[in-house]
């Protein structure tokens, strides 16, 4: 897979080492250790409970977990609050769509540009100058987010009022206007149906490949899963039990068990 | 003149960013402005100046500044009489104890105070919201009120409680008429309200409104709740600080407590429910409705020529205003901002609406 698109994969950008994360009595993750590398596209995938979102939670800072460190482009990582990981280079999607429903969709993108576009307020109130420079710059990068996910047409119009396929594809704009080195998606796909799908898994490829941003996704519909990931990783009752290319990942016993359960 | 985009394309992003991106309301705009300089002194009263046209105003100011801190950025608050409060006793405070201070800097620094009050009863919001929030502010407004009332210092030790405001000169000009201070308080509101049109287009607005519309995704894309929100309290005060220092100064001529009690947090509040949340236009939209409407329904009632007692008008006027402010809110329960803004969108295609 990884040859035939020309990409190398390259060094350990992200790796979790060790993690567990317990809510009182309820371990949603216990000692998961992996690695995500540079340039790839690595799945997570598990029945559902089985810790997915957690672990990217943990990853991008919304969880801390109680053990285990987080190492990121090669140096542990402190408990950090999530606007300061993001500010590292993490940006991520949700699973029910997180999008501003009151802003438009170019506001919407625009706010994912909000670490980078700052200036002190006082400039913004005269919007006059560097300011209003900065904000036409940013304007030129977002526009050409909105190109490339074809959504030129639903740039003024209200989040809110836009179908769900569409806000799943502009909370993936807003995601990508922060220029993110690690983009964390959870579930992009869920109930879309088949063209969408298709589109989706375009863009997530697409994104890897002309802006070779490193990808870490969750997925349900293992089709999908299979096509595009360069690897993936099994969670079930928040232990890790599989680590491999699809194909090795497919043929290990202990998934099929999960997936399929096991007669005791 | 009809209001469409018709032929107005844009050709750079420069000209999609402008303040206001369609040219009739630029047209308005300046109409709007060149009619409140030049036609409103000239054919209003006195009385229409200094008591119906200068609060007006002023309480667009506070609804304004108001309308930053709930309409964007989603925190509800009742101390909005407190921080305006905060601003009037502080710009008096500063006048009375630095000789020749400017007044403009006096209203400055007072509102600057003000800020600096409300960040500090801004800092709970990092922890609790909505309603618990609201509740949480009423605090500032009893507070406020009490250390007022309470420490002499604040009130120069004037047995009376009220204190009659001293004279604005500035550049050797007295504003004494109703016309001169009418022309203050409006010129510092454009300025303002154009300040505020211009943070809530800016990455600050965006993300107030993000704060507002989903935290959780908003932290995650890197916005820092703490300083988003303590700077919305800051700025929306500053607004509020502004106000109550003209409504003390320009407008009652004097300084008291008691005119910033809880009463008026709740007029300020009902001015953004009814004129729109996180819109500019809704504050002054609802300002205009809460002090102009009772005004109107007044007079109506003045058409039957005496033939209701003066007791039942008044008694009156209360009911059709709580049956107005019912209509409008089951009719557009987003406001009238938003009211005014569905006729635009109407107005585009009228009069071939498919």
């Amino acid at each position: 897979m990884a040859d035939e698109a020309g990409k190398h994969i390259g060094e350990v950008l992200l790796s979790a080492s060790n993690i567990s994360l317990s809510f009182g009595a309820v371990h949603a993750l216990t000692d998961v250790s992996a690695d995500i590398r540079e340039h790839e596209i690595l799945a997570i995938i598990g029945p559902n409970g089985a810790g997915k979102t957690s672990l990217l939670n943990c990853i991008n800072g919304v969880y801390h977990p109680q053990k285990g460190t987080i190492t990121f482009e090669g140096e542990p990582r402190a408990d950090l609050a999530p606007s300061e990981i993001a500010r590292q280079g993490i940006a991520r999607t949700f699973q029910n769509v997180a999008l501003f429903k009151g802003m438009t969709t170019l506001d919407n993108i625009m706010t994912g540009r909000n670490t980078r576009l700052g200036g002190n307020f006082l400039k913004q109130a005269l919007y006059w100058g560097s300011y209003q420079r900065d904000e036409l710059e940013h304007r030129v990068l977002v526009e050409k987010i909105i190109d490339f996910l074809e959504i030129q047409a639903i740039r003024k119009v209200p989040v809110g009022r836009l179908p769900y396929g569409m806000q799943k594809r502009v909370e993936l704009g807003r995601a990508l206007a922060a220029e993110p080195r690690l983009l964390l998606l959870d579930e992009p796909m869920a109930g879309m149906n088949v063209e969408e799908k298709e589109d989706m898994s375009r863009f997530v490829l697409d994104v890897n490949d002309e802006f070779g941003t490193t990808i870490a996704l969750i997925e349900h519909d293992m089709g999908v899963v299979m096509d595009i990931s360069d690897r993936v990783i099994v969670l079930d009752y928040g232990r890790k039990i599989a680590d491999g290319t699809p194909d090795e990942v497919r043929a290990n016993q202990a998934v099929i068990d999960a997936y399929l359960g096991v007669s005791h | 003149m009809l209001y469409r985009e018709c032929g107005q394309f844009k050709s750079t992003y420069r000209d999609d960013q402008s303040i206001f991106p369609i040219a009739q309301d630029r047209w308005a705009l300046w109409i709007a402005l060149a009619v409140a300089i030049f036609v409103v002194p000239t054919i209003g009263s006195d009385y229409w100046l200094g008591s119906i046209f200068i609060p007006f105003l002023i309480y667009a100011l506070a609804a304004l500044g108001l309308n930053l801190l709930t309409g964007y950025a989603g925190l509800l608050s009742l101390g909005t009489a407190g921080f305006m409060a905060v601003g009037a006793f502080a710009t008096y405070n500063l006048m009375i104890r630095i000789p020749d201070l400017p007044f403009l800097v006096a209203i400055i620094l007072g509102g600057l105070i003000a800020a600096a009050v409300g960040v500090l009863f801004g800092l709970p919001s990092l922890r609790i919201k909505g309603f618990y929030l609201a509740v949480a502010t009423l605090a500032a407004q009893f507070t406020i009120e009490w250390v007022l009332t309470t420490f002499g210092w604040f009130t120069n030790y004037d047995a009376s409680g009220v204190i009659s405001a001293p004279p604005i000169e500035m550049f050797g000009y007295e504003f004494k008429s109703a016309t001169s201070r009418y022309l203050l308080t409006l010129s510092i509101v454009v300025v303002l309200a154009l300040a505020a049109k211009n943070m809530v287009r800016s990455s600050i607005g965006r993300s107030w409104m993000a704060i507002r519309d989903m935290d959780v995704a908003a932290e995650v894309i890197g916005i820092r709740l703490l300083r988003t929100k303590l700077l919305a309290f800051a700025i929306s005060s500053f607004y509020c600080g502004v106000a109550g220092a003209l409504w003390a100064f320009l407008y009652l001529g004097t300084v008291e407590p008691q005119a910033f009690d809880l009463n008026r947090s709740f007029q300020i509040l009902f001015m953004i429910i009814i004129g729109g949340l996180g819109s500019i236009l809704g504050s002054f939209l609802g300002a205009a409705f809460i002090v102009l409407l009772p005004i109107l329904i007044n007079n109506a009632a003045g058409l039957f020529g005496g033939a209701i007692p003066a007791d039942v008008v008044s008694n009156f006027e209360l009911v059709v205003f709580g049956s107005l402010i019912i209509f409008f809110l089951i009719v557009e329960p987003q406001g009238l901002a938003r009211l005014w803004q569905i006729t635009k969108e109407k107005l585009r295609m009228w009069p071939f609406p498919h």
